[in-house]
Order: C-alpha cells, then sequence, then structure tokens
C-alpha cells in the first residue's frame, strides 16, 4: 500500500519537474526580456545560495563572507577575460578566453576558501561569523584599492561570455528559433539554466553521498561525527572549498548580469541577502535554497518594473517608499516570520503541503525516503521550540 | 610624539565609543544568548532620533527621550521574538536580528535620505589642548561619559540583584531558574541596557569629527563587533578591553597613514577587522572570553 502510495508521489513529482523544466527551455520564445535578464540574475543567486547552504544549512558553519567569495570570482573572470585599458582608470587584463576566465574564477574562490579554511576551522559558531564578516571588509578594501585589477572605487566593465567563438553577449553568430531572434537575454537565459541545474544536481548528489552525511554530522554534534571516523577539519576545510566555488561562479554570472564590477556590489549587503535567501529557503534543503534565492534576487528587480502599478510604492524621490526598499523591507519582514513561526522555511511548507492529503502512518514513512537529504528533522535550529 | 600622544588620546576616545557598544553586543549575549545584528540600526535609531527632537524640546531632554526610545526598541524586539524563541540555536536568533535591522535601517535611510543630519550637540566642534595633544570637545566628554556609564554598570553588575541575578543566568540558566531567577526579566534588562549603551555611544558617534547622523554610521557599530569578540563575547570586561584595544589600533592606523600607504589608502577602517582575525587565530574564544569545553 505505502509502495503505491510512494511510487505515485514519485512519478508525481518527476512530471511536475519535467513540466517546470520544458516551461523554462521553451520561456525564451514567448517571454519578455525583462523576465529573461531577471531569470538570468536568478540563477546565478541560486547557485551563490546552493553554496551558502552547504555550508551554513548543511554543515552548521555560519558564514557571512559570501559576498568576498563571489567578489573573488567575479573579479578574477574579469581581470583573466578583460582586456586592458579602462575609462576612468587604467586596468589590466589578461585577454584570455571567457571560458578560462570563468573556470579560474571558480578554481580561485575555492582556493580563497580554502586559505580561510584552517582560520574557519579553529572557530565555532558565532565567533566564525564575526571573523568570516571582517573578511567582507578586508575584500572592499582590496577592491577600493587594488585598482590595475579591480578598477578601484568605479569598478571596470565585465567582459561578454562567449564559448567558441558563439557570443552570449550579441547576436553573433545570428539565431532565430520559431520567428524569435535569439540574443544576448535568451542565450543568457540558457547559459544560466544550464549552470543552476548543474549547480543543483552536484549538490543533491552530494548530499546524498558518504560526503554529505559526514557535513550533516558535523552539524549536530562534532564529538559525535569524531567519534564515528569523520574527519572533521578536513570535511570542513572541503565544504568551504565547494562551497567558495559555488560563490565564485555565483560572482561570474553576477558580474554577466549587471555588467559591470563595483566594489560596492559585493559589500555586507549582499551577504546579509544570500543569508536571507537561504534562511527563507530553509536551512539544509537544496530545493528551498533555490526558491529562496529566485524570491529575493527578483523582487527588487519585480518591485522596480511594475512600481507604477504597485499601491505604497513609489519612484525614487517622491519621499515615498521607492521599489528597493520596499523589498528591502518585505525581507526583513520575511526572515522575521519565517524565524518565528516556519523555521524549515519554504521548504517546510511546500512539505507541509505535500503532507496534508496522506494518512499520517504513510506520511511517517515516506517522509525519510523522500526527504531525507533536505530535511534536517532534528535540525538544532529547531530545538526546544518544537 | 606629539602626533603619538594625540593618536593615543583619540584613539582612546574611539575606543570608549566602541566599549559602549560592545559592551551592549556582551551584556545582550551573556543574558539572551543572542548575538545582536542590529546593533547598528539601534545606534543610528538614537542618534536620529535625538536629532530630530534636539530642535524641539531642547538638548538633555532629547537625549533622555532618544535613549528611552531605543532602549524602548530593545525591550520590544526582546519581549515579542527573542523571548518567544529561547532556547533557539544561536545561528538562528542571529539571523531573526539581521531580519529586524534590514527593516529598521532602511526605513531610516529612508528617513534620512541623502542629507547628513546635524545633531547640534551644544558642544558643537571646538577643540580641547591639553599640553601639546588635541582632541575635539566632543571626544573628550564621550570619553567621560563612557567612564562614567561603565563604572555604573559594573557597580550594578557586581552589586545590584539584577546584576547577581544575570551573572548567575549566564553561568548556568536552568539552576538560575530553579532557584527562581526570573531569566525572561534578566534578559529583557540586558536588552534595555544594551540598546541604551548604544543610543548613547551613537550621540557621540555622529558628534564632531564625524559631520553628522548619516546611514554610514551603522558601519561603525559593526566595527564595534571585533571587540566584543575579541575581548570575548561572553565577558563584560572583555568587552571594554577589548574596545579600547580596537580604538587605539584604527586610530594609529589612520594616523600613519602616509607610513603605510603600501596597505592602500583607508587601511584604518579594516584594521579591527585584520586585528581580530589575529587574535582569535591565537585565542578562538576571544582574549577573556569561557573556553568552550565539549564533553561527550
Amino acid at each position: 500500500m505505502s509502495e503505491a502510495v510512494r511510487g505515485r508521489a514519485r512519478a508525481v513529482r518527476i512530471v511536475l519537474l519535467l513540466v517546470a523544466l520544458a516551461l523554462m527551455l521553451i520561456a525564451p520564445v514567448f517571454v519578455e526580456e525583462f523576465w529573461l535578464r531577471t531569470g538570468f540574475a536568478a540563477f546565478g543567486a541560486i547557485i551563490g545560495a546552493i553554496g551558502l547552504n552547504l555550508l551554513v544549512g548543511t554543515t552548521g558553519q555560519l558564514s557571512l563572507a559570501h559576498a568576498f567569495f563571489l567578489a573573488v570570482g567575479a573579479i578574477t573572470y574579469v581581470f583573466v577575460s578583460g582586456s586592458p585599458g579602462g575609462t576612468v582608470e587604467t586596468t589590466d587584463g589578461l585577454g584570455l578566453p571567457p571560458l578560462v576566465g570563468m573556470l579560474l574564477g571558480v578554481l580561485l574562490a575555492g582556493v580563497a576558501g580554502l586559505v580561510f579554511s584552517p582560520i574557519a576551522a579553529r572557530l565555532r559558531g558565532i565567533y566564525l561569523g564575526v571573523a568570516s564578516l571582517g573578511l567582507v571588509f578586508i575584500g572592499q578594501h582590496v577592491l577600493n584599492t587594488w585598482t590595475s585589477v579591480t578598477g578601484g572605487f568605479n569598478g571596470r566593465t565585465t567582459p561578454q561570455f562567449n564559448l567558441f567563438g558563439f557570443s552570449f553577449g550579441s547576436d553573433n553568430p545570428p539565431l532565430t528559433v520559431l520567428g524569435v531572434p535569439f540574443n544576448a537575454p535568451e542565450r543568457l537565459w540558457y547559459l544560466g539554466l544550464f549552470l543552476a541545474i548543474a549547480a543543483y544536481i552536484f549538490a543533491k548528489n552530494l548530499l546524498r553521498s558518504r560526503p554529505g552525511r559526514a557535513l550533516q554530522t558535523l552539524r549536530d554534534s562534532e564529538v559525535a561525527a569524531a567519534v564515528m571516523g569523520v574527519d572533521v577539519q578536513g570535511y570542513k576545510a572541503r565544504v568551504f572549498l565547494v562551497s567558495s566555488m559555488y560563490a565564485g561562479l555565483a560572482g561570474v554570472l553576477y558580474a554577466l548580469s549587471i555588467g559591470s564590477v563595483a566594489p560596492e556590489s559585493f559589500a555586507l549587503d549582499l551577504s546579509v541577502l544570500y543569508l536571507a535567501m537561504i534562511v527563507l529557503g530553509g536551512l539544509g534543503s537544496v530545493g528551498g535554497a533555490a526558491l529562496g534565492a529566485i524570491f529575493v534576487s527578483a523582487l527588487p528587480l519585480v518591485f522596480q518594473q511594475y512600481a507604477d502599478s504597485l499601491p505604497l510604492v513609489s519612484d525614487i524621490g517622491e519621499g515615498g517608499v521607492n521599489a528597493g526598499q520596499a523589498a528591502r523591507i518585505l525581507f526583513g519582514l520575511a526572515i522575521i516570520l519565517v524565524v518565528v513561526f516556519e523555521p524549515a522555511g519554504l521548504a517546510g511548507l511546500s512539505r507541509r503541503f505535500r503532507r496534508k492529503g496522506k494518512r499520517p502512518e504513510v506520511s511517517s514513512a515516506t517522509a525519510p525516503a523522500t526527504t531525507a537529504v533536505s530535511t534536517p528533522f532534528h535540525r538544532p535550529a529547531q530545538g526546544s521550540t518544537t | 610624539m606629539t602626533t603619538f600622544l594625540t593618536l593615543l588620546l583619540n584613539g582612546l576616545s574611539l575606543g570608549a565609543i566602541y566599549a559602549l557598544i560592545a559592551l551592549g553586543f556582551s551584556v545582550i549575549f551573556k543574558a539572551s544568548e543572542v548575538v545582536s545584528f542590529m546593533h547598528g540600526s539601534l545606534l543610528l535609531f538614537g542618534a536620529y532620533t535625538i536629532a530630530q527632537l534636539n530642535a524641539e524640546i531642547g538638548f538633555l531632554p532629547a537625549v533622555a527621550l532618544g535613549v528611552a526610545a531605543t532602549a524602548g526598541i530593545g525591550l520590544l524586539v526582546e519581549r515579542l521574538l527573542i523571548n518567544r524563541l529561547r532556547g533557539t540555536a544561536v545561528i538562528t536568533l542571529a539571523i531573526l536580528t539581521i531580519g529586524v535591522d534590514i527593516i529598521l535601517v532602511t526605513e531610516l535611510t529612508r528617513r534620512i535620505g541623502s542629507d547628513i543630519l546635524n545633531v547640534g550637540h551644544p558642544w558643537g566642534g571646538e577643540f580641547v589642548r591639553l599640553g601639546e595633544v588635541g582632541i575635539t570637545e566632543n571626544r573628550l566628554y564621550a570619553m567621560l561619559t563612557a567612564v562614567v556609564l561603565m563604572g555604573l554598570f559594573f557597580v550594578a553588575f557586581k552589586f545590584s540583584s539584577w546584576g547577581v541575578a544575570m551573572r548567575a543566568a549566564a553561568e548556568d540558566g536552568e539552576t538560575a531558574a530553579l532557584m527562581g531567577i526570573r531569566r525572561g526579566r534578566v534578559s529583557a534588562v540586558a536588552w534595555v541596557v544594551g540598546a541604551g549603551l548604544a543610543a548613547v555611544a551613537g550621540l557621540f558617534l555622529v558628534g564632531s569629527p564625524t559631520p553628522g547622523v548619516s546611514p554610514g554610521v551603522t558601519s561603525v557599530a559593526l566595527r564595534a563587533f571585533p571587540a566584543a569578540i575579541l575581548g570575548g563575547l561572553d565577558s563584560t570586561g572583555g568587552a571594554v578591553i577589548g574596545g579600547l584595544i580596537i580604538g587605539i589600533a584604527e586610530a594609529l592606523a589612520s594616523g600613519y597613514q602616509e607610513q603605510l600607504l603600501f596597505l592602500g589608502r583607508g587601511f584604518g577602517d579594516v584594521v579591527p577587522y585584520v586585528v581580530m582575525i589575529l587574535v582569535l587565530l591565537v585565542r578562538p574564544s576571544g582574549l577573556f572570553g569561557t573556553k568552550e569545553l565539549t564533553r561527550v
């Protein structure tokens, strides 16, 4: 009986996923440019949020340094693939193919994470959080002063991405699908979609593997993990490596999405937004992180676009609450509400819906099988409140 | 030598302000196990309220009301949010305060806009000379106020029943509760004290040599974080010493900027974090923090 129910639930899930995937694949044909650009920004955020979630949600290492690792990825890409020149300040660049820049960006961000991990390994909980806060400010300082690489205070423009001559920033070579010309937004959409799905699958599989289980044990109790033979320091270093590599890739996409990199784009704000994404999505859940990322990254853009038709939101300079501010206040409220009422976040909400129709004993039987990966039931965060 | 002494004195006065903020952090952490990421917004709120009221009701009433209002926000947050979530993981509660901070800062930034509010301290931007060493009057008063407030705090902490209750609750919460200590009340008072201290620090922080109230003030509160951490989060004395260390280090680094130019301009702003990371490498729980014991 429960086998049948489980099989049906699985089938429904797969069908839903396939439909969603198909919709996203054909979206560029009928969706306007604004949504494609927003989507690309969201894909970048999804990758970054999944990475941060591996670190904070799965392994329980509070990090506010995500903006720093994003910056490492973005700057490396811009420096390696950019050409020397510059408008305000003279900047250097290696002018290598963008793919090399992207890979190096991901790698260097990972190395930065690895370098930080011995410090991280010594610190626990909140001490780690504040130490990682320091990294963001040191990063800001470097971004502002190392002008030849970063462009200094004014930043520098992002070189467009291309793959073996196929440009993602222009219509070269020209391409038309179903009568719709595929320009930069459409091409970037597919690039982002591909990378985000790859990042999602990698994280899902990682959590289901032996290292993934080890990381979750680390979060619950370092002592227990060590007793069971988990190499505590080794795994902490590796999760920092993986998380920063995700951040590096997210940084490259972020740079491509906004078209330029400036120090203020990588301030503490960005770290806080990423933290908001994973808290809203649900700590420890890969799908939740993705949902949170979409919500947090798309909301200000959508508010901006439709500011005229929204109540209570006015244009900048009119004295009322502008779109960006409205979005920020909404994040703040959402964070508070989620922590107080639904500590498992959006992932927890969707789980609640899914469980509603089923009989209790069936749900308790299926829960570990279908959601064990994404749902830490005994998460310390829920601790004594339940 | 004169330069050095001047920098040292200015560092001390800046450190005194940091120490006030850091003391607030550590009191709140001791009583409710919450790391308050919303101190920046409390600081800004205090300074903003005082600046707004000063024009209408005079300086001292404005300060009193501003500090009280900020303490009220602290109390509100504790009663409505923190108190309900007692026992939740430290990380979750820290994220909760980030949520409150986002809302407060956004609203205050919107109200302040792009201009810089002037508080209108009665002492203005005058310089005082002590021998060959100079300091602004504002910073001098800041130092004096900080010394008085910290003295009052430590006396209360040592002798008042609240102080005893709080130390007991921090030592072993459950036993303290069994002995009839009301942890909710202890934590509420701690929030009031912490927020009030932040408002006082805000008042002096926006005076000369700083131009006035602007949203950038919040980043100064963040620099008090390293102060609290390097002293040891759960040590009130450590918070004060950490504040002074950070203040002096920052003032020296900014003062000798020309000699430190290879580190880039504006290095002074980063020094607190560099010092913090270096100290944490040697002592992971800060200088005076209790070492975390792991029992199996």
